[in-house]
């Protein structure tokens, strides 16, 4: 288990070197598995503490279990939990049949956009993987966005060794992604090795079906599976060559790179 | 016995389809158009680590669009890369190879190449370097192979490709190893391997090549399963740069990465450059039972200490056998990626570690020739892209080692307004003015003889910190006046204050000076910072004045900092009119001063600064404290 010590020890160093360089920083917690495995590297960081907001920004249309998942975790973890929506897109209607990237970039990547800049956050801690898909493996540890949260992925400042980009122009922040390095496999190596808590979702409970990857109800699809445990889900994913985010809808086409693009996390 | 392992070499020749979790981080990199995605594409598709359907996809839509199907289009992860729109939407920038993966840290293609590059070879492990057969050893080439060594990647092989363009001639293989290998060896970097391939045809990549007899060396992928995960930092001397220092409960835990070394609890550290002292307690962990007992290099870790020294991030954490170099100065080679030249002069952030603090480029030796690394050029500036010889100078000492000794601590980066925007190694120590007296500081602080009240103690009892305020400036600006001022109105306040009057020394500590001695400042300055020393070591504030040292005011002040480092110097520098004031002057007061006014400027500066708590009384909030 040597690798996930070492991946563990990068992450909870990059971690660290947030919490010291950005004053109103926040860490955004999906529920799905990568980023709940970031909230435990942050408790690894800062020795059991959690000493910062998670956000959530809920389009109303995740899967009730997560929302209960989330708030059973969080009172049980003393977590500070900042809940953010776009309600004027929903009420005026935003649902994954006006189109799934518009649905996104308003209820996801306009939801965030607005959480921060109502908070003024200048540091938001992100559980992207680079293995995830194409726009993501282009990610910096430290990636600045321009005052619309812009990502200019074409002229990104130099990262070297471990030393980040944590000096910003007022009105932009920084993305940061402590989890870069890690493959999807990691992260369930991980899960198993520290006995993390994740919603079960992710296991198949009779049916033969197992969600692969955690998004909105109406756009994530269960993969057919068997897995039951953890170990199972390794297994799986050791003989697979099936993308992870195949489930995905909003990644059809150019979907994630527009989106990315434009602020989406 | 001998079939044994054979049998079994056999079995992991096998690449089956199970994706391994040991992983490398590795870049390709070399001239333009000498075929790093095309060896990218075929590693992926001869290591079976493309989704299924995918080599198929891209093949088909090339003949869609009637032109040969080249392994390079596999590894367009963005649609601007290739006009013709050709993409892979789920990412490949790993491949599986012998229990292994391979993280491919960044892909060719970007307009920005050498920036990237740079990116990506300070996060490698290991890296492939590529050179064309058909056109040799190219500028890029001995660019990149240069920096590869400056940025810290010992382990690389050197890939001759499209040797099927050169009629897999043995004597352009040899001609382009012998003189690429000459060129290496100038400054020491030595290859894992040089293998002559076809990425395009597939030659000694994942398969031996037919076409090569005369070659018995590695593929591609044999030589990347030969480079080792972890070089032997552990057997080091010890160095923890400290990151932050935490108290989010009753423990207060130093916390950083082990760059090099190891530490058990009970070992005696050292912290540099302030010379504080004081043995590991305990190594805190989350979810980990029992606790550990060491921590070793690479790893994030946190401790706790026997007593409650004043540390902060910045400080490099050592055995005292072993200790880094502190200096203000030091002699780097650095690549330079900034839109605006490095200049002479100019203030940057020098960030060494996790030591943040300002800096000026001294001196630029000479431009770096990465064609022919011996001419010299000299110039004012350092151009984007360019390497360079410089001297750097900070405000402030710091700890540092030479990188021929130790990698993390050994470098360093320059912050140009917000962004990273170059980098360096450090090659030799440079001797300030300060060297005799930090040495002083440094083995008088060793020998100190501690009771069992700490300064964290003291401050918690007067509700301050310990400090020196300092005034300086010419003669007749009203320091003395000041100084008696600020002194008056700390004690009114109940702060424990005391005004120490160099002047005061004269007769009794300075009363052996000569003439000459007492006209150089420099002996008056050093026994005058030993008392200030011992006087802030029992909690108070100092306020002083420069007056008895003259005009040597500035180096007066330089040997005090020294001397007291790390009790914070608040400067204070008076003027009749305005003039240029010593470095690290906090207030400048320039013509006639409001003494009141000024008072309360550098009682706020004293609050500011986490000298003096907010409230008296109160339990004390210091800035840099806990």
């Amino acid at each position: 288990m040597r690798h996930l010590r070492q991946l563990e020890d990068q992450s909870v160093y990059i971690l660290r070197e947030a919490y010291k360089h950005f004053d109103n920083l926040a860490m955004l917690w999906s529920m799905g598995k990568d980023s709940t495995v970031l909230l435990w590297l942050a408790r690894k960081a800062f020795f059991g503490h959690v000493p910062l907001p998670l956000l959530h920004v809920d389009t109303s249309f995740k899967i009730p279990a997560m929302i209960e998942y989330r708030d059973r975790v969080a009172r049980e973890w003393g977590l500070k939990l900042v809940v953010g929506q776009n309600k004027e897109a929903l009420a005026a209607g935003m649902n994954p049949t006006l189109g799934r990237v518009n649905c996104c970039t308003a209820l996801k990547t306009n939801g965030l956009k607005q959480l921060i800049e109502q908070k003024g956050y200048t540091g938001i801690i992100l559980g992207v993987r680079a293995d995830e898909e194409g726009t993501r493996a282009k990610e910096r540890y430290f990636s600045p966005r321009d005052k619309h949260g812009d990502w200019d992925f074409r002229d990104q400042p130099p990262e070297l060794w471990d030393q980040f980009k944590t000096t910003f122009p007022p009105g932009t922040h920084i993305r940061i992604h402590p989890l870069l390095d890690w493959t999807e496999i990691n992260i369930w190596e991980y899960i198993k090795y520290e006995n993390i808590p994740f919603i079960d979702l992710y296991l198949d409970k009779g049916d033969g079906t197992r969600y692969r990857s955690l998004g909105c109800a109406p756009c994530t699809t269960p993969i057919k599976s068997t897995a039951k445990t953890v170990d199972e889900i390794i297994d799986e994913l050791r003989h697979t060559t099936v993308a992870e985010r195949s489930g995905r809808a909003q990644d059809e086409g150019r979907g994630m790179e527009l989106l990315r693009k434009d602020g989406y996390m | 016995m001998v079939f044994l392992i054979i049998l079994n070499k056999v079995r992991t020749m096998d690449n089956s389809t199970q994706k391994p979790s040991d992983n490398l981080n590795i870049v390709i990199v070399g001239h333009v158009d000498h075929g790093k995605s095309t060896l990218l594409g075929r590693l992926y598709a001869d290591t079976g680590s493309l989704p299924d359907g995918k080599l198929e996809k891209v093949q088909a839509i090339c003949q869609q669009q009637g032109k040969e199907f080249e392994y390079a289009f596999l590894f367009d992860a963005f649609l601007e890369e290739q006009e013709q729109g050709i993409t892979i939407d789920t990412a490949r920038t790993f491949f599986g190879w012998k229990g292994r993966q391979y993280i491919i840290i960044d892909a060719p293609g970007h307009k920005e190449f050498l920036k990237n590059m740079i990116s990506g070879a300070a996060r490698a492990e290991g890296a492939l370097l590529l050179i064309d057969a058909l056109e040799g050893v190219k500028e890029q080439s001995k660019k990149h192979g240069y920096l590869l060594s400056l940025l810290g990647v010992r382990q690389f092989a050197v890939v001759v490709n499209k040797m099927d363009l050169v009629g897999y001639r043995q004597d352009v293989f040899d001609g382009i190893e012998k003189e690429y290998r000459e060129f290496l060896g100038q400054f020491k970097a030595v290859p894992q391997q040089v293998i002559p391939v076809s990425a395009k045809l597939g030659d000694n990549i994942a398969n031996r090549s037919e076409q090569m007899p005369w070659y018995t060396g590695p593929t591609v992928l044999d030589a990347l399963s030969a480079f080792r995960k972890e070089p032997g930092r552990s057997e080091q001397p010890l160095r923890l740069p400290v990151q932050d220092v935490y108290k989010f409960d009753a423990r207060r835990i130093i916390a950083g990465r082990i760059t090099a070394g190891q530490l058990k609890v009970g070992d005696s550290l050292v912290f540099s450059p302030s010379n504080k002292r004081a043995t590991v307690k305990s190594i805190e962990a989350f979810n980990v039972d029992p606790l550990p007992v060491e921590g070793h290099a690479g790893q994030s870790v946190g401790v706790t200490l026997d007593e409650q020294i004043f540390v902060e991030r910045g400080e490099v954490a050592s055995h005292q056998e072993q200790l880094p170099l502190v200096s203000t100065a030091f002699r780097a080679n650095v690549f330079w990626l900034g839109r605006k030249p490095l200049e002479r002069g100019r203030r940057y952030q020098l960030r060494v570690a996790t030591k943040e603090v300002d800096c000026e480029v001294a001196t630029i030796h000479r431009i770096i020739d990465t064609m022919d690394l011996a001419q010299q050029q000299g110039s004012s500036v350092v151009n984007k892209n360019q390497v360079a010889e410089i001297t750097i100078r900070a405000k402030a000492p710091v700890a540092f080692d030479l990188s021929a000794s130790f990698e993390a601590t050994g470098r360093f980066v320059l912050v140009d307004e917000y962004d990273i925007a170059g980098g360096g190694i450090v090659t030799e120590l440079v001797h300030d003015d300060q060297e005799f007296l930090r040495e002083e500081a440094r083995q008088r602080d060793f020998a100190w003889v501690k009771g069992e009240v700490g300064v964290e103690d003291r401050a918690q009892q007067y509700g301050h910190r310990a400090a020196i305020v300092l005034v300086t400036g010419g003669r007749h600006t009203g320091k003395s006046f000041l100084a008696r001022t600020i002194e008056a109105r700390l004690v009114a306040d109940g702060r424990h204050a005391y005004l120490l009057d160099g002047g005061n020394l004269r007769r009794g500590l300075d009363a052996d000076l000569s003439e000459g001695e007492r006209g150089q400042a420099a002996e008056m300055a050093r026994r005058y910072g030993e008392v200030a020393r011992l006087l802030v070591d029992t909690g108070l504030i100092v306020v002083s004045t420069t007056n008895p040292f003259g005009m040597a005011y500035v180096e007066a002040a330089q040997a005090i900092r020294t001397l007291v480092h790390p009790v914070p110097v608040i400067a204070i520098h008076m003027s009749k009119a305005p003039e240029e004031a010593p470095p690290n002057t906090d207030i400048v007061l320039s013509g006639p001063i409001d003494f009141d006014a000024a008072t309360r400027r550098i009682l706020e500066e004293l609050k500011r600064r986490g000298v003096l708590a907010q409230a008296i009384g109160a339990k004390p909030t210091f800035q840099y404290s806990i």
